[in-house]
């Protein structure tokens, strides 16, 4: 698992790389939850992401539910493959906002 | 059948997928397919090391089949009496406020697996999950 971040007009965009299971995950939401600040926008990248487990799920709502409230925005890019899939079934497609790409996450953030 | 036994830790995650990746893809089966049986895998392989030993120790193991139908996981414990497949599926329609973080590992089993049952013998709790080496049509 890796984890990268940068900012693009004011959002915080952190792009996921490889795998978030069981055993990453804890270390994924430490990266996360250092990144965030109060009221953030926040576009997760999944582009490199490979494979992504229930223990990932629960670190993205995990930081969802952070954001929330603090009235921050998070919204997804790039969910292709099997990690859409994973996100279909388990009813975060419906959660989130989904991107085709960054650059439209972004644009359509506040 | 091959079988891989580790102690029952998420330190053994990694070794535990790839046997069973190994398995899959020496079975003929596509990448896209040994990425859904290695998260049915995971599911149940959590499951044993969260809950199957409440005092710590013992044994996870990973028994793999080829057969005619597909490929079959059987993932053996020792621990307490457990049938993860009678837990309900989780509520996919919350919003974020409602949604716990729980549940979901039933559900991947379920959902990414062909078929899945469970037996307690031998003082084993065996959950068995058939993965067909094709997605079925339709």
């Amino acid at each position: 698992m890796e984890l990268t971040s940068k900012t693009i007009d004011a959002v915080t965009v952190i792009s996921l790389q490889g795998r978030v299971d069981a055993f990453t995950a804890p270390a994924c939401e430490i990266g996360l939850k250092e990144r965030l600040t109060d009221g953030a926008a926040l576009v997760l990248d999944l582009g490199g992401l490979e494979y992504i487990s229930s223990a990932g799920l629960r670190v993205i709502l995990a930081v969802a539910k952070v954001l929330k409230s603090t009235s921050g925005k998070l919204v997804m890019a790039n969910v292709t493959g099997t990690v859409r899939e994973v996100f279909e079934i388990s009813g975060f497609g419906s959660i989130f906002t989904m991107y085709d790409s960054v650059d439209e996450a972004v644009a359509a953030l506040p | 059948m091959a079988t891989l036994r580790v102690d029952a830790s998420l330190d053994n995650l990694d070794r535990l997928i790839a046997f069973c990746e190994e398995e899959a893809a020496a079975a003929g089966m596509s990448p896209g397919m040994i990425g859904r049986l290695a998260l049915a895998v995971e599911e149940a392989f959590v499951n044993i090391c969260s809950y199957a030993y409440p005092q710590g120790g013992g044994f996870a193991e990973l028994r793999s089949t080829a057969t005619a139908d597909g490929l079959e996981i059987e993932m053996a414990d020792a621990g307490a009496p457990f049938d993860l497949l009678s837990l309900p599926d989780p509520d996919t329609s919350l919003s974020i406020d409602q949604r716990q973080a729980g549940g979901l590992g039933v559900h991947f089993i379920r959902h990414f697996s062909d078929r899945a049952d469970y037996r307690r013998e031998g003082g084993q709790n065996l959950l068995r999950m058939l993965f067909r080496y094709q997605p079925e049509k339709g």
